[in-house]
């Protein structure tokens, strides 16, 4: 009965935010860009890009939160060449979504390699070191959850609460959230759905950058060859869990959190559950989910579909 | 002035075949670029490139090696887009056939050679279709867009296998790594051409190849299915149980992926092991569309793919870019096609616009 209570200590409970916060940047981000009607499934890559530039900024300058500018700079490149090839195009999302997966894939081993001689990781890198925040530490129980994470975690906490007020209480966006479900509607009031469209696509990697960073600044410090390892892609299953709320979206992460740090847990106690079963935790989550068993899970209508002007 | 028909054909055949030519030589011209900034010799890279994927008789069969996955799964994409679908979980329906593959393989003994392959197939098959039901079901059921499901799928399927070669998993039964048994003599592939490690594999690729042909455009189910890729409505008022079809197509899409894995167990690497895919399923997509997504584009294409992967382990032994180069320009042809960056559309708007002057011309 020991061991029962040992995995839900209040350690796991603090593992649960620093597993969940690549969640809550790459999911609100896909939030935002599926809310504008464009499907990307490219966030794993420009989670992975983001870490890479992240951890070779941070090398290079020697400050890591410089190299979290980079992240956020190549994110958004990434987002804007999403977008440019989304909107201008009209190229089917989902495949260009794999392009840059693929493209991203590739990338890191290549200039890896060419500076390093080795293409699967980088030398140690400056990372961002968790802070504790004074008052809050001290409270018993929580305090030890809560008062001594990582800066980028705090960060993302703040930006899901803002982007709540952000998508429902300001005049964008409600644009935002029109343009997505009914793009011609607003061209006719006026609305500037192309422009709307591109903000929250390079907004969305701009995030997914962030989350990128947070794996190789701060979960460990250093770039490792394929470390996002399908993040990007639970970061998008915690979007739709969410039903693409900003807040449900921070509460699908922590979920999401949570099982993956119970999975630890468990190992560590040593107790017989295949782990690999707990991994699909998520994943099959997301299928019951979108699959309507727990309340409904529509997008915005005209995600993945390119709006053609008249 | 051109007579309308020869344009046509110059626009459908013209299209189909520069298009994907531009696209691969638009990856390349990129790649160059980049490995020329990192400070390459792109002269000895890509002349090491070409060498090493076509200079000798080990070459060209470590070519068409690295070409038969490709082909399956790509092949599972395309079945998949001509009914409108798009599969993108022939990464878990690969590693689940192969599983079955492995399993069959070494489970079963006394089979003569030539039925033991088939049923190995038969394992591959019903593994992918397994995966392959899930998002067919779900999109039928409850309308739900089966490319997040095949993703989910994906990482689902994964886990699963290597839980079954895990220390706790069933199909371990004793080997030290992570892998099943190696699989019987009788069910191994035989060797194509000897002293290489090509072996029939490949050719199991290309009767898939033709038998795909021959099944979406001359036989009515294959209609069916194309029509309703074309368009949905129509072929349900046109009395085609869309539904039926769907279905159809996604568990066919799932066994081709799912014969890709079984035959790259029993043809190359004679055991299951975790993890052993980088990414065949994904790659499949590029490989489909710059195949036109048609069985006799992808052999090619497959082939084209397959030289670039086994030409970039040689240009990474002799100039020392990384082999993941490749990824790029796949990346790149995927762009460059999906972005519909016709060649044909400039030649035609510069042909309209040459018509136009005549006929102005005319009137002034």
């Amino acid at each position: 009965m020991d061991s029962i209570l040992s995995i839900f200590s209040a350690g796991t409970f603090a593992a649960t935010f620093r597993m969940a916060t690549p969640l809550v940047f790459g999911g609100i981000g896909s939030m935002y860009s599926e809310r504008s009607g464009i499907l990307n499934l490219g966030i794993e890559g420009t989670m992975l890009m983001g870490a890479f530039s992240a951890a070779m900024i941070s090398l290079l300058t020697g400050n890591p939160w410089l190299g979290v500018l980079g992240a956020m700079v190549t994110g958004g490149f990434i987002g804007l060449l999403h977008a440019f090839m989304c909107i201008k195009f009209k190229a089917a999302q989902t495949v260009i979504g794999v392009g840059i997966n693929l493209m991203a894939m590739g990338i890191p081993s290549l200039i890896l390699q060419a500076y390093w001689g080795s293409p699967g990781s980088t030398p140690p890198v400056p990372p961002i070191k968790n802070i504790s925040i004074p008052l809050i530490a001290d409270i018993p129980i929580l305090g030890e959850i809560i008062g001594n994470q990582n800066p980028l975690t705090y960060i993302g906490l703040v930006i899901a609460f803002v982007s709540h007020y952000f998508l429902f209480k300001t005049p964008m966006g409600l644009r935002i959230r029109a343009v997505g479900e009914h793009p011609r509607a607003a061209d006719t009031v006026g609305v500037n759905v192309f422009a709307l469209q591109y903000f929250s696509v390079i907004l969305c990697g701009v995030l997914a950058g962030i989350g990128g960073a947070y794996l190789s600044l701060c979960q460990v410090s250093m770039f490792v060859k394929g470390m996002t390892a399908g993040r990007g892609f639970m970061a998008m299953a915690a979007m739709i869990f969410g039903k693409w709320k900003p807040l449900g979206v921070l509460g699908a992460a922590l979920l999401f959190g949570f099982s993956d740090a119970l999975q630890m847990s468990i190992q560590s106690a040593g107790w017989p559950i295949p782990t690999d079963i707990l991994l699909s935790t998520p994943y099959i989550l997301t299928i019951i989910v979108l699959a309507g068993f727990v309340g409904k899970a529509v997008g915005p209508k005209q995600v993945g579909k390119p709006y053609i002007k008249q | 002035m051109r007579t309308e028909k020869s344009t046509h054909l110059l626009r459908d055949y013209g299209g189909k075949l520069l298009d994907p030519l531009f696209a691969i030589v638009f990856a390349l011209i990129i790649g160059a670029v980049i490995i020329g900034l990192l400070g390459y010799n792109v002269l000895e890279a890509y002349a090491a490139l070409f060498s090493g994927a076509f200079g000798s008789i080990r070459s060209i069969s470590q070519t068409l090696l690295a070409a038969t996955p490709l082909m399956f799964t790509a092949m599972s994409f395309a079945l998949a887009y001509r009914c409108g679908l798009f599969n993108l979980g022939a990464e878990g329906q690969f590693y689940l056939g192969a599983i079955m593959g492995a399993w069959v393989g070494f489970a079963i003994p006394g089979l003569p050679h030539g039925l033991h392959l088939l049923v190995v197939i038969l394992a591959g098959a019903a593994g992918g279709m397994l995966v392959g039901l899930i998002p067919a079901l779900l999109k039928i059921t409850r309308g739900v867009h089966e490319v997040i499901i095949c993703i989910m799928m994906n990482y689902i399927s994964e886990n699963i296998t290597n839980y079954l070669v895990s220390t706790k998993g069933p199909l371990l039964q004793g080997s030290t790594l992570p892998a099943t048994p190696k699989v019987l003599e009788s069910a191994k592939m035989l060797e194509l051409i000897p002293g290489t490690r090509l072996t029939g594999g490949f050719i199991v690729a290309i009767v898939f190849a033709i038998a795909m042909y021959v099944f979406l455009w001359k036989t009515r189910t294959g209609y069916k299915i194309r029509a309703v890729g074309y368009n949905r409505y129509a072929a349900e008022t046109g009395g085609i149980r869309t539904v039926r079809y769907t279905v159809l197509a996604m568990l066919l899409a799932g066994a081709l992926a799912g014969i890709g894995g079984a035959v790259e167990i029993v043809g190359v690497h004679g055991r299951f092991y975790a993890n052993f895919s980088p990414g065949y399923g994904f790659e499949g997509v590029a490989v489909s569309m710059l195949g036109g997504n048609h069985p006799f584009g992808i052999i090619l294409s497959a082939v084209l793919f397959g030289a670039l992967k086994t030409g970039a382990m040689a240009m990474q032994i002799q100039a020392g870019t990384n082999a993941e180069l490749v990824k790029i320009l796949q990346a790149l042809v995927i762009f460059f096609l999906a972005g519909k960056w016709s060649i044909m559309k400039i030649i035609e708007r510069r042909h309209a616009r040459s018509n136009e002057k005549i006929r102005e011309g005319g009137q002034a």
